[in-house]
């Protein structure tokens, strides 16, 4: 039935695509929408288009694996709106044609802020391509039973298709939909996660018997490690970084325990683990890898207010109790972490229990180290101030503010976005939690959080939810490509290049961009496997704020601002973001680096790029006063 | 190819009016939003301490900044749409 849904759901978005391509014959109508939607149905489309595959699978699964610090992206990703509101929304209207490029040139008619502000949106569109792509990928591989490549080729020619067919209109409907269902749908969920209440040995309804992670006693005789449980003896152990596990031999299979010492006891309690052997072979817990032995499903209560048992159980609970519950010092929550080591030539990856707190995980601090070092907590507010200004600086939110016929229908589509991307925000709380809570975290990869949330409520609720996480990628992948094919077509090739194009040579050249950029997106998306989608979006919004924002706020409110001063505020912002991610400890990880080599100890550029990239422009603006008014 | 807009709009009256409150209520909402990020920088414990319905800080404050949002825009709407309708009033006497 699943698999139904799904291809009911992609079948309708391209016949969509198909029925409006019959329509699309101008520039305008291919990269604006003929600057005709309402501002109702653009608002959600907006939503649509906002709601990626960072806020549903991003989010809800740092959520699940991080408590409150997944939220702070909401909060952040919320807050941005308020900048394109107030400050973005109608001036950009009243510049801009098709794209963003046609704003900041309005005033200039320069070549250098054509040429820069065309790379930046190409570049800004593909940083933001990869998370959609990787999330694209973990979504199709459980659902279709294929391999992360193979959806995320998948995901990249049906966009090319809907992209290629016709454009910004349909591009703007199928947000429409999906936003709108969004938000019902996970709704749905939401009010399901309170109905079923908490418990300590959440069983999905009764649809998956909970596992109990065995617990033995341990003594050290003689210097030797001992089992009180004889059947287990002891076949090595490691330590890393504190944690200590051991290596229990039972029946001729080896299993990794975590040791605790705590009053002069010791406690080996069962993990879950997987082993990649020197000669290709892999192993999970203990037994062949295959498609039915994989990582069980984590994420639990051990105590609810002090309670455990079955006596602990709540039954249904409202919205606030809900929260109350898990954020009080006496419950505790079963989060995992994930430690690795080698062992005599094997790669050992261990899921390890890590029982945290409810207050803890209730507030920032579990992700972003807030009472860390410096640096640690100089990386939190550069990410907090990249979400908040990046929002109003990405290209695929900008471009839709063409699609209504007036400024005012701009503002009035951004308070209705506000509207449903606020309220979306506030139930990834709840679906993140809801995963945490109801053991359907998935060790390997915490994307797919609130989908298996969904599952966890039956097949048909995981259908329709795998199908609206699906449109949510197709549809920001669309919009994004739209953007970069404007970038090339309608910036780069007719304004910056000045080739005369006709109106349909100009969205055949939209298209053939179109494709190229969905072919680079796809590859990207194969590259990037495995990490945290809304961590992926995040430097997106880093680029985009360090790159167009100080643009677009200086060309607003300073009226010595220079189009050299633009131009080389655009190139410094994008460098300096680009090469801070670059050598940052997160993609020195990511390439199989040690982290704590990397030259520059923050993930998030924002905090030294965005003032820079302000700093450049009012320095170049001010040595180039005399020239451009002499040009004039 | 000419570069208009997409879609054409007259001159705009209020376009000095709507930046300019735009930009005062951009200011309060970043002054908000800058004081939830140095409360968690600088006094973390205070974002588990139970402020009301038996939640903390964290989660009012979270929750508060988006409900926020959606009010302070709705305010910056009518505020927009009052005058742009007097100005449009303007016109039509002249």
């Amino acid at each position: 039935m699943a698999i139904a849904i799904f291809l009911t759901f992609v079948g309708l978005v391209l016949g969509l695509s198909f029925y409006f391509a019959a329509k699309t014959k101008s520039a305008s109508g291919y990269f604006a929408a003929g600057g005709q939607i309402h501002w109702a149905v653009n608002g959600i489309a907006f939503a649509g288009d906002y709601l990626s595959a960072a806020s549903f699978l991003g989010i809800c699964g740092m959520i699940a694996t991080a408590g409150y610090d997944g939220f702070l992206y909401s909060i952040g990703y919320l807050a941005g709106w308020m900048v394109a509101l107030f400050v973005v929304a109608e001036p950009m209207k009243r510049l801009g044609k098709y794209t963003f490029t046609d704003a900041l040139d309005a005033k200039f008619n320069s070549r250098g802020i054509k040429l820069a502000a065309a790379i930046s949106t190409l570049v800004v569109s593909v940083f933001y391509l990869i998370p959609q792509m990787v999330g694209a990928g973990v979504l199709v591989e459980p659902l279709l039973g294929i391999p992360h490549y193979a959806g995320v080729i998948m995901v990249g020619a049906i966009v090319i298709t809907i992209v290629a067919t016709a454009g910004m209109t349909s591009t703007t409907y199928v947000q429409f939909i999906k936003g709108g269902m969004l938000v019902v749908f996970s709704t749905i969920v939401c009010i399901a996660v309170l109905y079923r209440g908490l418990s300590t040995t959440p069983d999905q309804g009764g649809r998956v018997p909970f596992h109990e992670y065995k617990t033995i006693n341990a003594s050290e005789v003689k210097g030797k490690l001992v089992t009180e449980d004889k059947s287990f003896t002891v076949a090595g152990g490691q330590e890393v970084k504190g944690a200590k596990f051991v290596k229990l031999s039972a029946g001729g299979i080896e299993t990794w325990w975590a040791r605790y010492d705590k009053d002069g006891k010791i406690t080996l309690r069962e993990t879950q683990y997987s082993v990649a052997k020197a000669d290709g072979a892999k192993l999970v817990n203990g037994l062949p890898e295959s498609k039915e032995n994989q990582p069980r499903l984590y994420g639990n209560l051990e105590a609810i207010k002090g309670k455990t048992g079955p006596e602990a159980s709540t039954g249904k609970v409202g919205p606030f109790e809900f929260l109350s519950i898990l954020g009080d010092p006496e419950t505790r929550i079963n989060r995992w972490k994930t430690v690795k080591f080698a062992d005599n030539g094997d790669k050992v990856t261990v899921y390890a229990p890590n029982v945290t707190p409810g207050n803890k995980l209730m507030r920032p601090g579990l992700k972003f180290k807030v009472e860390g070092t410096p640096v640690q907590r100089l990386d939190f507010l550069s990410l907090m101030l990249a979400l908040f200004l990046g929002t109003a600086a990405l290209p695929h939110i900008l471009i839709r503010y063409y699609t209504v016929p007036s400024p005012a229908c701009a503002r009035k589509s951004t308070i209705v976005a506000i509207a449903a991307i606020g309220f979306f925000y506030v139930l990834t709380m709840y679906m993140g939690l809801g995963a945490l809570v109801n053991s359907v975290v998935n060790p390997l990869t915490d994307n797919m959080s609130a989908p298996l949330l969904a599952r966890s409520f039956g097949t048909f609720l995981f259908a329709i939810i795998s199908a609206i996480a699906f449109a949510t990628v197709l549809g920001t992948v669309s919009g994004l490509i739209i953007a970069a094919s404007g970038a090339v077509a309608h910036d780069l090739m007719d304004r910056y290049m000045q080739i005369d194009f006709t109106e349909k040579q100009k969205v055949r050249a939209g298209k053939i961009a179109a494709f190229v950029v969905g072919i680079i997106a796809i590859i990207l998306g194969i590259i990037f496997q495995g990490m945290n989608v809304s961590f992926l979006v995040g430097l997106a919004f880093a680029v985009a704020a360090s790159a167009n924002l100080p643009s677009i706020i200086m060309l607003l409110f300073w009226k010595k601002t220079t189009a050299k001063g633009i131009a080389a505020s655009i190139v410094t912002g994008m460098v300096s973001a680009i090469g801070i991610i670059m050598f940052s400890p997160s993609i020195y990880e990511k390439f199989g680096l040690d982290p704590a080599t990397a030259p520059i100890p923050l993930d998030n550029p924002g905090i030294f790029s965005i003032p820079l990239s302000f700093l450049v422009l009012v320095v170049v603006s001010l040595l180039t006063q005399k020239k451009e008014q002499a040009a004039a | 190819m000419l570069h208009e807009p997409a879609a054409q709009s007259g001159p705009d009256a209020s376009a000095d009016y709507k930046a300019n409150i735009g930009v005062w209520m951009f200011l309060l909402y970043a002054a908000i939003y800058a004081a939830f990020v140095a409360i968690n920088l600088l006094r973390p414990l205070w974002m588990e301490k139970t402020i009301m319905f038996g939640l903390n800080l964290a989660v009012v404050y979270g929750f508060g900044l988006i409900a926020f949002a959606l009010v302070l825009a709705l305010i910056y709407n009518h505020m927009c749409g009052l005058h742009e309708a007097d100005s449009k009033a303007a016109e039509g006497k002249n």
